[in-house]
């Protein structure tokens, strides 16, 4: 028989408080099956894990039972205890009597009663656990980057520069996302394409990256370390190798329609560049847009470009597929944002003047619309009055979104202080909720925008904006001196929130990663998992998993991209070995095999009787439910091991 | 001829009789029947949406119990009517514990059975603005009408989901249909200062003065609205003695059903318009101003 010893855990007064911890361990102490009980105040510290090593020696135990948090927490860390202590690490197991009994019930006596139960039943399990060794798997030294944005390319060169091969996958005609956008950032006002611009060409000539423009995720196999992925990429009708970007092709073009870089207020061709430091450095046709490819009705851009001998351009191009072997997958698919249009009472769509905080931001870029003035897009004059409402839609539960987006305080006083800068005898007002200021340099910034710069910050709401003899009417109410205010301005711009990209969902169930419920991707721990999703080998960057500034953004994308560096440092990779296994009675019937979520269940071509694949096996047990004869078991979870456990529980 | 059930509450009785009278009388013109439901009593106005008193909500209660026996549908008119039983019944379908306390306090509890739509969700639902538009004989071109909704129409929105609060268009898509150019003004969602003319009208009367000064200055010739107390509030804030009353002249203020009467070919008699009225309609579509359209 097992010499089985018993450590309980009072986690400070975790599960002190509510569980009689020195009442478990009198009554464990008194089985006859267990040979050595003890208590620590902290067993996952130093002097705890001390406390099971020596005992384990001491007492020459064959197996533990470690009650205390969940295993979710310190499992690791106590079966790499017992391992250092010369026990297989699989006759280690953990009772949690924290998340299910100290911190869900109120009643001392009865916690402690759930507490005891939850103890002996381990005890049982362990009593019958196998010694197992980890399942060793080979792991493809590869990363694929989900969306070119600041994240995805700061991801990208931190994989390619450690040296191993980087697919990064972008689904418009060029990187650099929102950020690319930008006129300048906060709180240091640097020119946001010039920062950018440099880290987009290092990617393009990175020999270690390979970049699919136009291309979308359309099929995720396999499991961390192998997986297999599908990307479509749309008919690439320029050649990107052959294309100088000399634009004879646009110039010829005949079909013009809003760009949607500068948000409809500037136009651009059917064959276009997506904007002047586009990476790669090549046109891109929008057949959507086009006069006709199938069949071909204009073909003038063909002809110019033929003209000149660059011949680049192939109408005739398919979508193609590129089946692709990865490690790794990092998420960096961004944001977009809330379509102001249903916040009515501002107006936006109904009145021109009414625009949001990016259409401004296009409007500040030198190479913007209006090349860096501000302009009201009615009718072109220089604005005066100027009101920024900030929190649009935002921190509304009943009607808009319920969160905060984090960056509007900041990029609001920049483009109030850019306002100011170019209208210097403006009048600028901020409608504001609070100031959320946090970040280094962050508060100086805003406070030097309120006090050097003499723009008036309104605590309040606005209630309605309006059109009347050419202005604005902005009627809100200053909470402060707890009066109605009505502003006649030129020009009102909304800070709107950030949501996901439109396709986040979809990925999302490709990948079997989970979103949160405003649609952002999950993180495995909020606190202490920030980077990874719930779902092994896939990382998370940037504001595809919550709303984030650059800053927070990039140290994000590094943090994923040592995430998955991590995973690939080694050749191979462990698996639990706590998977299914075929029992000899099985007959070949196959009734588990469409069961099985993971596809690791097939029938063997010789023997005719199934088979598991231990790499792809997540050890849930649907199959085990399944199987009419109960030819398949769980290891270290067998149903002689179930039956003890419930005796346990039932005794 | 098809007959909805109706409940028209006691100011259709009293001082809005014209809403009722116009109501049932385009009814009959396009064919079905307003047909009062027995036995109906107050719905005790705003105050049975008042959360914590359980008494205010008995009546509402009693009055969709009673509308159950008879049909699934109950039309109202008034704003106000239409806001309680609305509300009412929204309650009554959570089944809480309220609810329950409601039901055993009245001797016939409500079940649930009931819809609550307004006249103007009739229109524009049962009968479509198509019929509506092929039905008008007397188009009312050029007149240039400024809808207003007031709140109890449109709020709460969640709850009431009768159009966008801050946009609502419904009003202005029906006046489109019988041949009226529907006006655009700042203050059409503003509110009319409601109950407040009762305690203290020197606050009501600018709110609704600035209503009237607004569509005024867009080039309104008349006001179209769907709820009695706004009308009371429109009107008597530009009586002479009312506080910051608008200078400008008088703008007359008329029930939806009236024009919809009109555009049907009913004779101004049918519909309760008085001759003062007819006079501002026909002086109002006689001159055209510059004004900004609805779009």
């Amino acid at each position: 028989m097992k010499r089985v010893g018993v450590f309980v855990c009072h986690c400070g007064l975790n599960i002190a408080r509510t569980v009689n911890v020195k009442e478990i361990i009198e009554k464990t102490s008194k089985r006859s099956d267990i040979v050595f009980a003890a208590d620590h105040k902290y067993l996952c510290s130093e002097p705890g894990q001390a406390l099971i090593k020596d005992s384990i020696r001491q007492h020459k135990l064959d197996a533990i039972v470690v009650a205390a948090c969940s295993p979710a927490m310190h499992e690791a860390t106590f079966k790499t205890i017992a391992q250092l202590s010369g026990l297989n690490r699989y006759n280690c197991e953990i009772a949690n009597i924290r998340e299910q009994s100290s911190w869900v019930h109120d009643d001392p006596d009865k916690a402690t009663a759930k507490a005891q139960i939850t103890v002996s039943q381990t005890i049982e399990k362990v009593k019958l656990n196998e010694p197992l060794q980890p399942i060793t798997v080979p792991v493809t030294r590869k990363v694929l980057v989900i969306g070119g944005g600041i994240a995805g390319i700061r991801a990208a060169l931190d994989v390619a520069n450690a040296g191993y091969q980087v697919y990064l996958v972008e689904k418009s005609g060029s990187i650099g996302g929102r950020m690319a956008q930008l006129s300048e950032t906060f709180p240091t006002l640097d020119c946001a394409i010039c920062i950018l611009g440099p880290l987009m060409v290092e990617v393009y000539r990175h020999p270690n990256i390979k970049l699919f423009r136009l291309s979308k995720i359309e099929e995720v196999r396999g499991y961390i370390g192998n997986f297999k992925v599908k990307v479509r990429q749309e008919p690439e009708y320029v050649d990107v190798a052959k294309c100088n970007a000399c634009g004879e092709c646009a110039k010829v073009c005949p079909s013009e329609i809003p760009n949607e870089f500068d948000f409809g207020l500037t136009w651009r061709k059917a064959i276009y560049t997506p904007f002047a430091q586009a990476v790669p450095p090549a046109y891109v046709l929008d057949a959507k847009n086009c006069l006709g490819l199938l069949p071909q009705a204009c073909g003038e851009c063909k002809k110019a470009c033929d003209q000149l001998g660059t011949a680049c351009i192939n109408l005739d191009a398919w979508q193609q597929t590129h089946e692709l072997e990865v490690g790794a997958i990092i998420v960096a698919t961004g944001y977009e944002l809330y379509d102001a249009t249903k916040l009515t009472e501002y107006g936006y769509g109904t009145y021109p003047d009414v625009m949001t905080s990016i259409e401004f931001e296009r409007m500040l870029s030198a190479s913007g619309p209006t090349l860096g003035e501000i302009k009201r897009p009615s009718d072109g004059r220089v604005p005066r009055e100027i009101v920024f409402i900030q929190c649009a839609g935002q921190r509304e539960p009943e009607t808009a979104l319920p969160y905060c987006s984090k960056i509007c305080c900041m990029y609001t006083a920049r483009h109030a202080m850019m306002f100011h800068e170019k209208v210097p005898d403006g009048q600028t007002y901020v409608f504001y909720m609070d100031i959320r200021a946090g970040g280094k340099g962050y508060e100086e910034f805003v406070k030097r925008c309120q006090e050097e710069r003499g723009l008036l910050y309104l605590r309040g709401r606005v209630a309605k904006v309006y059109e009347e003899n050419g202005k604005l009417v902005v009627k809100g109410v200053d909470t402060i001196s707890g009066k109605k205010v009505q502003i006649n301005a030129d020009l009102v711009v909304l800070a709107v929130g950030m949501i996901p990209s439109a396709g986040s969902k979809e990925l999302a169930s490709t990948l079997k990663a989970s979103l949160d419920a405003n649609g952002f991707f999950s993180e495995a721990h909020p606190k202490l998992r920030p980077l990874e999703s719930p779902t092994a080998g896939i990382y998370l960057a940037g504001a595809g998993q919550s709303p984030k500034d650059i800053p927070e953004t990039v140290a994000q994308a590094s943090g994923a991209a040592s995430k998955a560096l991590d995973l690939l440092s080694s050749p191979t990779l462990e698996r639990e070995p706590t998977v299914a296994q075929v029992l000899e009675s099985c007959s070949g019937c196959g009734i588990c095999i469409p069961g099985c979520p993971y596809d690791a269940l097939s029938l063997n071509a010789n023997t005719k009787l199934a088979e598991v694949s231990e790499a792809l096996c997540e050890g849930c047990g649907t199959c085990v439910a399944t199987c009419p004869s109960s030819s398949l078991s769980l290891r270290n979870l067998t149903d002689q091991q179930m039956l003890a456990m419930i005796e346990a529980i039932v005794a | 001829m098809q007959s909805y059930l109706y409940f028209p509450g006691c100011t259709l009785r009293t001082v809005a009789k014209d809403y009722d009278t116009s109501a049932k009388a385009c009814a009959r013109a396009l064919g079905f029947e307003l047909k009062e439901m027995q036995g109906w009593l107050c719905c005790g106005a705003v105050l049975s949406n008042v959360e914590d008193n359980l008494m205010t909500k008995a009546g509402p209660n009693r009055i969709l119990a009673r509308a159950e026996q008879e049909g699934d549908r109950l039309v109202t008119l008034c704003a106000g009517c239409y806001n309680v039983l609305k509300r009412t019944d929204l309650h009554a379908k959570l089944a809480s514990p309220t609810q329950q306390s409601i039901n055993t306090f009245n001797e016939d509890s409500y079940n649930g059975g009931v819809t609550v739509v307004h006249f103007l969700e009739v229109i524009r639902d049962q009968v479509g603005f198509d019929v509506i538009e092929r039905a008008v004989k007397v188009p009312l071109k050029g007149l240039r009408v400024g809808a207003y909704y007031g709140c109890l129409l449109l709020r709460p929105s969640g709850e009431m989901k009768f159009d966008d609060p801050n946009r609502p268009s419904i009003l202005e898509n029906l006046l489109k249909r019988l041949g009226c150019t529907p006006i655009d003004y700042p203050a059409r969602t503003d509110c009319c200062g409601s109950y407040l003319s009762v305690g203290s009208p020197e606050n009501s009367q600018p709110m609704s003065g600035a209503i009237v000064k607004s569509a005024h200055s867009c080039g309104a010739k008349l006001l179209a609205v769907g709820c009695p107390l706004c009308k009371y509030n429109l009107e008597s804030s530009q009586l002479p003695g009312a506080k910051n009353a608008p200078a400008e002249e008088f703008l007359p203020v008329v029930y939806f059903t009236q024009l919809l009467g009109l555009a049907l070919g009913l004779r101004p008699e049918e519909l309760e318009l008085d001759t003062q009225q007819m006079q501002a309609i026909h002086e109002a579509q006689t001159r055209t101003l510059e004004g900004r359209e609805w779009h």
